[in-house]
């Protein structure tokens, strides 16, 4: 089989607050379906490398190439802010740590994920409806839960909420903000099972930020290890967890073998 | 001194009015359109008309007939209070009626007698902005406009529905007009909405506390949002007005006595009078 | 048969002539008089002053007087009137540094240039109700007053002294804060729109406007933790500044005369990066006459607005006083009280419209149920 384009191209890419660096020095590709996690400890860089991709902050050097739905690869510095805003809420999902960052909290389950199908232009009550309902069920929530706000869901329920939110529109690529650091052990299993099962049938692809080795070990064909905002190593995650070069990523894996 | 020697003109100097009558200028090219302006202090509080007042100000001239409603009513006393400020310092001619006037300052209704060419109405506004509730950003709601990002509005209708079972927005029902800008119409009643819609007077809106005007021009095309399968209907009483006996008009309901009893009856007060002189006749009707 | 209400116009006549009557009291009592007003009430008149926007102790006196000592009445009322003035000139800056001061501290220095003046405070006053203010015929001169005009003008004796800023602002500890050679004139709130995001300079101008009392529990949630800065109170000046207006025909500014001024110096949190040496930062109010509790919360509350200038953690959900649309959008106490109480207007139509829908919702919930019920059975 011939390798696609890549859906994202990374290069040189570098953010700062004042002089202090948010990430430098960043590359890589990302390819359709394709699921990569970027790991560290926290002020490694790693969720203001997240957010520079997802463009929510203009990086300072370097380039973001994304392989559009129409247009073909396109530097995104490049792209108006109506077409950025219509990819975010399209071709791209974001799912935070806090889903109460990523959910309307205050109006229904049904309403969260049809938001976006009606942004995009659907107008039909029952269609969107269904397609909730339909959504729903994928995510593994009761369908009569459909009418009541996501305030009365457990911590869990809301994560997969955010998910089915970000899916509905059927988007190419997912940034993932440590989206089980807020979920119980128990519920992580099963949150991260699902995930995986519906990032592969969908293919999409996925840039996740974790802390958690396990996460990235259950999910990630390919790892970034990140430290003081850059990248120390990277790899297959089987091959860099079992063998990891640099010392930093040795630290790391050794840390979680032993806890 | 009397107030009238005071004062210029219409209360606000001629250097204001031609800053207001500029934003109007604006509004009337880009219908639907939030225009920013120089909002002044008035002699009435924020809230209470002071931007229908302004827009009202920088446009009256002595050949104009003025009518202004509260409710539908010319006898509210918001009604008179602003009239009676505009007669002290215009001496303009007042009216009642809607044909005769030129300049009709409203707040919460759209008179029932069809306005004609040349007429402007102009509402008063609390809140312009018809995204506040969703995005509370001024940046932001700016964008969303420009960019037309108006899908979030239906996540309000989609909740009423899901919740009970139809669009439960009664008053200031948000539309669209020429097809782009998302507008407040003010507090209107949904009653009044289709009236918005290719009307051929000037419509003009007056936010003042937060220093806005927008219009829609003659003969625009103005559009309630709705869904396919839940299109947009208005209210509907079940019985005619008490003293007229009109059937096509917004019913107000007054409580009559301690036992509840109640009657419906227009909230145009001149257009109930109008027919009541031109001999029809409601139930309670003397 | 019924018959509509009329009558708006008479009622509103009547009003006027009630509250005309309410206003005045009991006529047996002599009637306050705008010079008693403007003495006797000067902190009422100061507050008025600046939250209307215009610097008149007479007409501040006549609207406190109209509006039957309501503040914010008498500050919609000078603010309607000056809505109507023209605006003939900008002065120049204002050279605080210059102030003739009547009172004068720091918290942060024990002594300086100029030292540490009490003058008229209430600060010590142990708040025991003097019951001989009850007698209201007191003629007397207050025991140590040289003559009635030494004691109408606390600050004959003429202090002058630097104030904090450049004294610490000469060791480059203190952000300085002058004016750039390319600042744009200053935007005039009371002309143009407020219109987001602004800048410090029209922040300030909103906050001078801004109501005391919002301005206050604003600061205090900063002080709470409800924001992040830590400040101290590097000085607070209150006396009287010479206003000066630059003339062309003559080339110079020439003096148009002084006002009264409060102003507030905070001294908060260093910040520093790799072009800037680490310095203070500060906070800054102003206000019109004697008003200390208005130019500290105004401080406080500007350099809560500030955090992101510095690059701070901050929270703009839970961190109000953070919240730049937030803060400037409510300052204003004659937009807010008009709004709040726009809620007595007839609001009829717009009931109507709810409780007709209410009617037909609670309609169709009986029946669901009563089906429901049935299937049930």
């Amino acid at each position: 089989m011939k390798p696609a384009i890549p859906l994202l191209q990374v290069k040189d890419l570098a953010k700062f607050y004042g002089n202090r660096v948010g990430c430098e020095q960043v590359s890589f590709n990302l390819y359709p379906g394709e699921v990569l996690c970027v790991a560290g400890e926290s002020g490694s860089g790693k969720s203001t490398l997240l957010n520079t991709l997802a463009f929510h902050q203009r990086p300072d050097a370097g380039s973001i190439r994304y392989d559009l739905r129409e247009e073909g690869v396109t530097d995104l510095a490049t792209l108006p802010d109506a077409r950025l805003r219509e990819l975010w809420r399209t071709d791209w999902g974001f799912v935070r740590q806090n889903p109460a960052d990523g959910l309307r909290m205050r109006v229904s389950a049904g309403a969260n994920i049809g938001e976006r199908l009606m942004a995009v232009g659907d107008r039909h009550y029952g269609d969107i409806r269904g397609v909730a309902k339909d959504w729903l069920q994928r995510v593994e929530i009761d369908e009569t839960r459909l009418d009541d706000a996501p305030s009365s869901f457990s911590g869990g329920m809301r994560q997969r909420l955010q998910i089915a939110r970000n899916l509905v529109t059927e988007p190419r690529l997912v940034f993932m903000d440590e989206p089980t650091a807020g979920l119980d052990v128990s519920v992580q299993a099963r949150f991260l099972d699902l995930l995986r099962r519906l990032v592969a049938e969908l293919r999409i692809a996925v840039i996740l930020v974790t802390h958690d080795l396990a996460v990235a070990r259950l999910l990630a064909h390919r790892l970034i290890v990140m430290r003081h905002g850059r990248i120390v190593e990277t790899g297959l995650t089987d091959q860099l967890l079992d063998d990891p070069q640099h010392p930093y990523t040795q630290l790391l894996v050794s840390s979680v073998l032993n806890a | 001194m009397s107030v009238q020697d005071g004062y210029n003109f219409a209360y606000l100097d001629e250097q204001t009015k031609r800053m207001i009558r500029r934003a109007l200028l604006k509004a009337v090219a880009i219908p639907g359109y939030q225009v920013p302006f120089g909002s002044r202090e008035m002699p009435l509080p924020y809230g209470w008309g002071t931007g229908g007042i302004q827009v009202t100000a920088s446009l009256i001239g002595a050949d104009d007939v003025l009518k202004v409603i509260d409710q539908g009513a010319d006898d509210t006393t918001n009604a008179v209070n602003i009239r009676s400020f505009f007669r002290k310092v215009t001496g303009v001619a007042t009216t009642e009626q809607t044909r005769e006037a030129t300049l009709i300052q409203t707040r919460h209704r759209i008179p029932e007698t069809p306005l004609a060419a040349g007429q402007i109405l102009v509402f008063q506004v609390p809140i312009p902005e018809p995204l506040r509730w969703l995005e509370p950003r001024e940046a932001e709601t700016r964008t969303m406009h420009a960019l037309r990002e108006y899908g979030v509005m239906h996540v309000k209708l989609y909740e009423d529905i899901a919740r009970h079972g139809r669009i439960a927005t009664t008053y200031d029902y948000p539309v669209i007009v020429n097809d782009h800008y998302l507008m407040r119409p003010s507090p209107i009643p949904k009653f009044d909405n289709p009236k918005l819609h290719r009307n051929p007077a000037l419509m003009l809106f007056g936010a003042g506390r937060e220093k806005r005007v927008y219009a829609v021009p003659p003969y625009t095309d103005v559009r309630s949002l709705d869904f396919d399968d839940h299109p947009f209907a208005i209210e509907r009483w079940e019985q005619p007005c008490a003293l007229c006996a009109a059937t096509d008009s917004y019913l107000d309901e007054i409580i009559l006595d301690d036992a509840g009893n109640r009657m419906f009856v227009c909230s145009d007060t001149e257009y109930c009078a109008g027919r009541q002189a031109a001999g029809h006749k409601g139930a309670l009707a003397a | 048969m019924y018959v509509a209400v009329k009558g708006g116009e008479r009622a509103i006549a009547k009003s006027h002539e009630l509250l005309a009557r309410a206003r005045r009291g009991d006529p047996g009592v002599p009637e306050l008089s705008i010079a008693q007003i403007k003495e006797q009430l000067r902190l009422a008149v100061a507050r008025v002053m600046s939250e209307g926007s215009l610097y008149d102790e007479d007409l501040a006196a006549l609207a406190i007087k109209q509006a039957a000592g309501d503040l914010i009445e008498a500050i919609f009322l000078l603010r309607a009137y000056r809505t109507t003035l023209p605006r003939l000139s900008e002065s120049q800056p204002l050279a605080t540094g210059r102030m003739r001061l009547a009172r004068r501290i720091s918290a942060a220095f024990k002594d300086l240039p100029g030292g540490q003046v009490l003058g008229p405070t209430y600060d010590y006053t142990q708040r025991l109700l003097d019951f001989s203010l009850m007698d209201e015929v007191s003629e007397t001169m207050p025991a140590g007053a040289a003559s009635a005009e030494a004691f109408a003008e606390p600050f004959a004796e003429s202090i002058v002294a630097p104030g904090i800023g450049e004294l610490l602002g000469r060791e480059g500890l203190l952000e300085a804060a002058l004016p750039k050679a390319d600042d744009p004139a200053p935007y005039d709130l009371t002309r143009d729109p407020l219109l987001f995001p602004v800048d410090r300079a029209t922040r300030l101008q909103n906050l001078a406007r801004g109501d005391e009392g919002f301005l206050l529990a604003m600061g205090y949630s900063t002080q709470r933790g409800y924001s992040t800065t830590h400040p101290f109170a590097g000085e607070i000046r209150h006396g009287a500044v010479p206003v000066e207006v630059f003339v062309d025909e003559l080339g110079f500014a020439v003096e148009v005369g002084e006002i009264e001024l409060t102003e507030c110096q905070l001294i908060t949190d260093f910040e520093g990066s790799a072009t800037q040496a680490p310095q203070f930062t500060r906070g800054y109010g102003l206000a019109f006459g004697h008003a200390e509790r208005k130019a500290m919360a105004m401080a406080l509350v500007d350099r809560a607005l500030r955090a992101r200038e510095f690059g701070e953690q901050i929270n703009l959900r839970d961190h109000p006083a953070n919240n730049e649309e937030f803060v400037l959008s409510h300052s204003d106490n004659v937009e807010a009280s008009g709004f709040v109480q726009h809620l007595k207007l007839p609001h009829y139509v717009d009931f109507q419209s709810n409780l007709d829908l209410l009617r037909r919702l609670r309609t169709e919930w009986e029946a669901a149920r009563a089906a429901a019920n049935r299937e049930a059975a």
